[in-house]
């Protein structure tokens, strides 16, 4: 196991984040307030408590994860996607590193960026609204369950893409609609009883209310169900990064 | 002396198809300059992606310190350090973090006198702080120096280093190159240009077309395929060759005032005597003689004649 490899990649990827300061922190906190301004304070404040919580506090753990989401992803995917763009990915691939490691080196760079901004947004929400976390530690499960998992979706997006557009594609095409449409902003249990069948194919879906029974103790669907989607994917992102490296597919000629 | 790297039987045929190297043989001698030359096309960066692994091997094997490159790829690639032909690097990355970043990759931890010495050897140690953007091509090429140096490796592949650099830089890498090999590091490189493999090299291997058509010691090479020419100037220009010596190679050149007889500096004899006597005999007066040796240009334009170039 070459570990030095994995924390040189980690640090150079970290370093990279902090050079960067204003587009890794300042964007998603400013446009996280945005959100908690405009559906919080101004629209929220017509809409009734869901299931016995105000709005402005509802919706804090899908609009972290919304966050947490699009970060993963477009961090992991710029940090791998740059160097085979620059073309300095040769010494990725000549090095006596592991796929795996190298791997390791950028999701979990990618998704300590995430957790840092999630924790962030977390913050600047107490400012907003009264929020009591029922279970903190499962809050913190979830919440790095979803940075890595989506973090290791983003490196498989950065490999993948040919060009800059194909690395937007993704998250604006894909994922951005699972996300709202994952009861981000609404229980699901709100929806008209095809289109709530239908959310229950959106794996967002299990991540947010898992996600919000940590916060409120409630939840569109079951904790187990959560718990095994967010493994589920997971399993999924890695199977696949698997392969891609036994076959070289888009980075070993 | 022992092959640090073998290569064997390697083929590499590409996804589209493209046969880029065919079955190539290749042993490279600890402690040597080994210069692969080529034209453009001829595999010579594919042959070097096959050993230090960003390309997959078609066929073949290839075994570094011992070390077959596939099955313990860890300890293959660990001893090597590559320079890549294009300017790769991160832009916005120091000198000095692109080139620990390097070092960590290949699993070695610190360095940071190592570090120290190589930057200060490269001229780049005043630069360690600057971004990577704000250097000129010369110092980004030695930057990529640096990181292939920086984890102390036992074999350096320099690929094309000096493509597009000026003279001066040029004749720098040179020294570079033999410094590298005072301190015992091997080194390959691949150039198309043949002043710089008779400058540097030990030994000269050529390839085209994908195939290594032969690597000999640079010496040997051209004594063995290098042929002299011995150019007579003549007092009286000559209206055509002298008759009667039909079966000497001769030339009639600069309007008929200088006779060039090609000949091999290996055979058994030269025939410059027989040739000269001949010339006497036939009233010929002679005010000049010299001699020219044929360049590794020629013996190289002779073996990749007739090549397909794609």
């Amino acid at each position: 196991m070459n570990l030095y490899a994995i924390w040189a990649i980690y640090r150079y990827e970290m370093s990279r984040a902090f050079r960067t300061m204003t587009q890794t922190v300042v964007s998603p906190v400013l446009s996280t307030s945005l959100y908690f301004v405009v559906f919080g304070a101004a629209i929220g404040s017509r809409i009734e408590e869901v299931e016995g919580v105000s709005y402005g506090a509802f919706i804090v753990p899908g609009l972290i994860m919304l966050t947490v989401i699009t970060q993963s992803i477009s961090n992991a995917s710029f940090g791998i996607y740059f160097p085979k763009f620059v073309g300095s990915i040769y010494e990725l691939l000549s090095a006596p590193a592991s796929f795996l490691e190298i791997t390791a080196g950028y999701v979990f760079a990618a998704a300590t960026k995430s957790l840092l901004i999630g924790l962030i947004i977390l913050a600047t929400a107490y400012l907003f609204v009264d929020l009591d976390i029922q279970h903190p530690v499962w809050m913190m499960v979830f919440l790095v369950l979803t940075c890595l998992s989506f973090s290791l979706m983003g490196f498989i997006v950065g490999i993948w893409a040919t060009n800059f557009e194909q690395l937007q594609l993704v998250p604006l095409l894909l994922v951005q609609p699972l996300i709202f449409l994952g009861g981000t902003f609404y229980s699901i249990s709100m929806l008209p009883g095809v289109w709530e069948t239908i959310s229950l194919f959106n794996p967002v879906v299990y991540l947010v209310s898992g996600f919000r029974w940590s916060f409120f103790g409630m939840s569109d669907v079951s904790v187990g169900w959560s718990i095994l989607a967010i493994i589920g994917f997971t399993a999924t992102c890695l199977a696949f990064i698997g392969w891609i490296f036994r076959t070289g597919w888009r980075i070993r000629d | 002396m022992s092959a640090i790297v073998s290569v064997k039987n390697l083929s590499k045929r590409y996804e589209g198809g493209v046969h880029a190297l065919k079955d190539v043989d290749l042993e490279i001698e600890e402690g040597e300059i080994l210069a692969l030359l080529g034209p453009n096309g001829a595999g010579k960066t594919t042959l070097i992606s096959c050993i230090c692994g960003m390309a997959s091997i078609t066929a073949g094997h290839v075994v570094v310190g011992g070390h077959d490159n596939v099955r313990d790829y860890r300890k293959a690639r660990a001893l090597i350090g590559l320079v890549p032909q294009e300017i790769n690097l991160q832009p916005f990355e120091t000198v000095m973090n692109t080139v620990r970043f390097t070092r960590g990759l290949f699993g070695k931890r610190g360095g940071a006198e190592h570090i120290e010495r190589v930057l200060r050897s490269l001229s780049l140690w005043d630069k360690r702080d600057v971004q990577i953007r704000a250097l000129s091509g010369g110092m980004k090429r030695r930057v990529l120096i640096a990181k292939a140096l920086s984890h102390e490796p036992k074999v350096l592949f320099l690929d094309e280093p000096t493509a597009g650099v000026d003279v001066g830089l040029r004749k720098e890498m040179w020294s570079t190159v033999a410094e590298l090999r005072a301190h015992g590091v091997t080194v390959i490189l691949t150039t198309h240009y043949i002043e710089e493999a008779e400058a540097m090299a030990d030994r000269i291997g050529i390839i085209s077309g994908g195939e290594i058509k032969l690597v000999r010691d640079k010496a040997a090479l051209m004594r063995e395929l290098g042929r002299k020419r011995l150019v007579i100037e003549l007092t009286e220009p000559a209206a055509h060759l002298p008759e009667g010596m039909d079966d000497t190679p001769l030339e009639l050149g600069e309007a008929g005032r200088e006779l060039t007889y090609t000949y091999d500096p290996g055979g058994d004899g030269t025939g410059i005597t027989r040739l000269l006597t001949g010339l006497r005999e036939r009233g010929y007066k002679v005010r000049d003689v010299r001699t020219e040796q044929s360049s590794l240009e020629d013996i190289f334009v002779d073996l990749t004649a007739g090549e397909d170039r794609t």
